[in-house]
């Protein structure tokens, strides 16, 4: 390339303003402002009410929305991927019925979980060929799976609740490994394997190029279907188990369980920095977002805030976190001017 | 009497280009007046000046003798100037009498449209301009070339003087032509002055009265139809200076690389065969929608119906899908890099890797370390203007777009690739580098195949050049041959001489 000069080097930068670069970088990060702002809100509560950072408050809250964490995994892939999954709710409650139905007609406690999580993989994986192959979109496809996987579970169940399952079952949501409960260990452990995949796995980096731009995805080799299909096959998947290790938690499987989950997740996970155009979020941000909101509530909780003002305060943070991030990056166009030509 | 429509000096100055330069044109009623000239002549600029949506630098528009400066399209259709552009503006869901009338809908007291009232205005309007299509239809399910009488009518409902066309039968069977030219035919025996942009010259010489030639942006010159031929109108758009802003042309080329045998399109008969050397660069000349695109992105498994051989150095390959494609060595940039080519809000870095994570992966993780170098060998190998190789791709200027989309297709180390409109929309810095980085693949033995509307982007970068028109290959010329005059004739199909 003999024939060409270059534009411009890239600059030299002194370590402070190195630093102040990273400082910027790291405040850009979704994930940086949300921790932040949880330590703060945790900070505040611990000050307010002195029993924030107590071992059973810590315990209480994270067991609220371990199951839901589990869930936040399989919606970031469908966010990231350019869709949503409506049907987490509904799936939730079918793979907990599911896996109940089966320990009451005695199966072994294995198998009984991989019926209620096969029962998801099905849900999951109608909803992507749905979406690819006959091409209806995302909303509607999933509308339509939370109302059947709905009717399913309280069809089967007649609407009522399944108790009376074998004891042993129950270690996974009640029993305690090393005093901290088994459910958050597991929670913990999906999350991290879920979040590292994502981040730095070459399979699942293509979730990311599908929901940044289908055309130049299958063009770069991508098979944008297959993406898809895998991507709803485990959204599916986790919410199935979300819901079986619910039924081990609570000791009884319900048909109603999780309605309304699937907004609450979507919520989460656009306060972690997912979007609905796709292509970016993770699922450390979706965590990051499901804890801020829990803080809240939890918050709201000791400050004996009556219960109803809980639902506003999701919807507060969503717009303000949304609404933030659109402002900032208008803003951050702006003095850069646009390309000329 | 005056004209019903006269432009004199008009200039129109775009950061670093100046689109026209003193420019004029007339129009008499009932008059159709062709505007011919090479992509990037004028004829755009002139016609959006002329319906409001850009203003002229300089220059004045007469309107009846009337001075007039059309600040928006609304205005100009105020005025009586109605513009039918390529794509169709009309709503594919309402029927097509809510389309003719979507801002003057005769309601009742209430606020209530009155379906009746509208049909039937709907229907007076079409009959009188002898369009034979249902008012009560909606859009979408009339064919292209009725959608566009729609359109036509819509333009003349609202009293319109002056009609714009602009290529409004790239996309038309030669039926559909004949009819739409014989409606403005009739249009014009109306009164209408009609102004006819077209790249096709046959049609030209049926239709108009008389043609005005852009070339550079500048008035080169207005002529009676029936007073020349169509080799006198190729030679006023042609002449211009190839300049030495190309690089030198391939000394040799090698063995056969890529032979595409029998290839026909769906709903085609026809069937394309050519073959593709080792270290050339082979351009695909033709007008927009001679089926080059279309004819690449069959090659590449983009077309599941088109049916071809491909033999990749003798051997024949399957290439069912751009997966394929990559694996046997193709690389294809499309033509509307935002659109398809890339993940805008992703990194320089994710950009270039997208076809080959696997390759900077160690075992299903991506190495970091990997990536970056990865990229910053294609920042500095393309000279890719950015702070950083993790900046988002809709930051960067258009040639740098470019330049990263090409990096993209150079990561995979392709043995053939295929480049659409690879200079559209760039400036002349980044044009020229990205030049200069296609010759110097073919002379590492990459065989190139180039489309491009430019016609002295072909002249100056094929070693061979094939022309297109209506989806088949009709003409091959090599470097020496190949001349501005031969490729328009053969592109608009007019076998003169």
């Amino acid at each position: 390339m003999e024939t060409t000069t270059p534009i411009s080097e890239i600059p030299l930068k002194s370590s402070l303003s190195s630093f102040f670069s990273f400082l910027v970088r790291l405040l850009r990060m979704r994930e940086a402002a949300l921790v932040i702002l949880i330590i703060a809100i945790g900070l505040a509560l611990q000050i307010i009410t002195g029993r924030f950072f107590t071992t059973p408050n810590l315990n209480a809250i994270s067991l609220g929305f371990a199951t839901s964490a589990i869930i936040v995994i399989g919606m970031t892939m469908a966010l990231v991927s350019g869709g949503f999954d409506l049907s987490v709710g509904s799936v939730f409650a079918m793979g907990g019925v599911v896996t109940a139905i089966a320990l009451r007609a005695d199966f072994p406690i294995p198998i009984a979980i991989l019926c209620g999580a096969g029962a998801g993989v099905v849900a999951g994986l109608i909803n992507g060929l749905l979406i690819t192959k006959i091409q209806i979109n995302p909303f509607i496809t999933t509308l339509g799976m939370m109302g059947i996987a709905r009717g399913v579970s309280l069809a089967v169940t007649e609407g009522t609740v399944i108790a009376g399952l074998p004891s042993q079952f129950y270690i996974f949501g009640q029993g305690r490994t090393l005093d901290i409960p088994n459910l958050i260990l597991i929670a913990l452990f999906m999350i991290l394997v879920g979040d590292i995949l994502m981040r730095r796995s070459a399979l699942f980096r293509q979730i990311y190029y599908v929901g940044g731009n289908d055309e130049a995805a299958r063009l770069s080799g991508i098979n944008v279907d297959r993406v898809k299909i895998a991507v709803f096959t485990m959204s599916g998947l986790l919410a199935a188990l979300a819901g079986v290790l619910s039924v081990s938690r609570f000791t009884v499987a319900d048909p109603g369980a999780g309605v309304g989950e699937e907004l609450r997740i979507i919520a989460a996970c656009i306060i972690g920095g997912c979007t609905l155009r796709g292509g970016k979020g993770t699922v450390l941000g979706g965590l990051l977002g499901l804890i801020f909101v829990g803080f809240i509530n939890n918050g709201m909780i000791l400050l004996r805030v009556p219960v109803y003002w809980q639902q506003l305060s999701m919807g507060v943070v969503l717009l303000l976190a949304v609404g933030f991030d659109t402002v900032s990056q208008r803003w951050q166009m702006r003095p850069r001017g646009r390309k000329v030509g | 009497m005056s004209p019903l429509l006269e432009c004199v000096g008009i200039t129109k100055r775009f950061p670093g280009t100046l689109a026209l330069d003193d420019v004029r044109f007339e129009l008499e009623p009932g008059e159709i007046h062709a505007v011919m000239g090479e992509n990037g002549a004028g004829k755009s600029t002139l016609m959006k000046i002329l319906s409001g949506v850009f203003t002229a630098d300089a220059g004045e528009i007469r309107f009846g003798g009337i001075p007039v400066t059309p600040a928006s399209p609304r205005e100009a259709l105020m005025l009586g100037i109605a513009i039918v552009h390529q794509e169709l503006s009309l709503i594919p869901t309402l029927t097509v009498a809510e389309n003719i009338f979507p801002s003057r809908l005769p309601t009742n007291a209430l606020g209530m449209v009155r379906y009746n009232e509208l049909f039937r205005q709907a229907q007076e309007v079409l009959e009188k301009l002898n369009v034979d299509v249902n008012p009560r239809a909606t859009v979408e399910t009339l064919s292209i070339a009725n959608q566009q009488l729609v359109e036509i009518t819509k333009a003349l409902s609202s009293n319109c003087k002056v009609l714009i066309l602009d290529e409004p039968t790239s996309t038309l069977t030669d039926h559909e032509t004949n009819t739409l030219l014989d409606f403005l035919r009739r249009l014009a025996a109306e009164g209408v002055g009609i102004v006819y942009i077209s790249h096709k010259l046959k049609e030209i010489f049926q239709l108009a009265d008389r043609v005005t030639v852009l070339r550079d942006g500048k008035y080169v010159g207005m002529r009676v139809v029936n007073e020349i031929t169509p080799d006198d109108v190729i030679r006023m758009m042609v002449g211009r200076e190839l300049g030495n802003i190309y690089p030198p042309k391939g000394q040799e080329v090698g063995p056969s690389l890529l032979e595409v045998r029998n290839l026909r399109m769906p709903d085609s008969q026809t069937h394309n065969s050519f073959q593709l050397y080792q270290g050339e660069i082979l351009g695909f000349a033709g007008l927009i929608g001679s089926g080059r695109s279309e004819l690449a992105r069959a090659i590449f498994g983009l077309d599941a119906r088109a049916e071809r051989e491909i033999l990749l150095n003798g051997y024949p390959i399957k290439i069912a899908s751009p997966r394929d494609a990559i694996a046997q060595g193709l690389g294809y940039l499309p033509e509307d890099r935002k659109a398809a080519g890339l993940f805008l809000e992703m990194s320089i870095k994710l950009n270039i890797e997208a076809p080959i994570i696997h390759e900077v992966s160690s075992g299903m993780f991506v190495s970091p370390a990997k990536e970056r170098e990865l990229a910053r060998q294609y920042v500095r190998q393309l000279n890719i203007s950015t702070p950083s190789i993790e900046q988002e791709v809709r930051r960067l200027s258009g040639g740098n777009q470019q330049k990263t989309l090409v990096a993209k297709w150079l990561a995979i180390k392709p043995k053939i690739l295929i480049v659409d409109e690879p200079t559209r929309g760039i400036d002349v810095g980044a044009k020229k580098e990205i030049h200069f980085l296609l010759r110097s693949l073919a002379e590492s033995g990459v065989g190139i195949i180039m489309i491009s509307s430019e016609l002295l982007e072909i002249l100056g970068m094929s070693d061979r050049i094939l022309v297109m028109h209506e989806g088949a290959i009709v003409a091959e010329y090599s470097a020496e041959d190949a001349t501005e005059e031969n490729i328009i004739r053969a592109a608009s199909s007019h076998k003169g001489e």
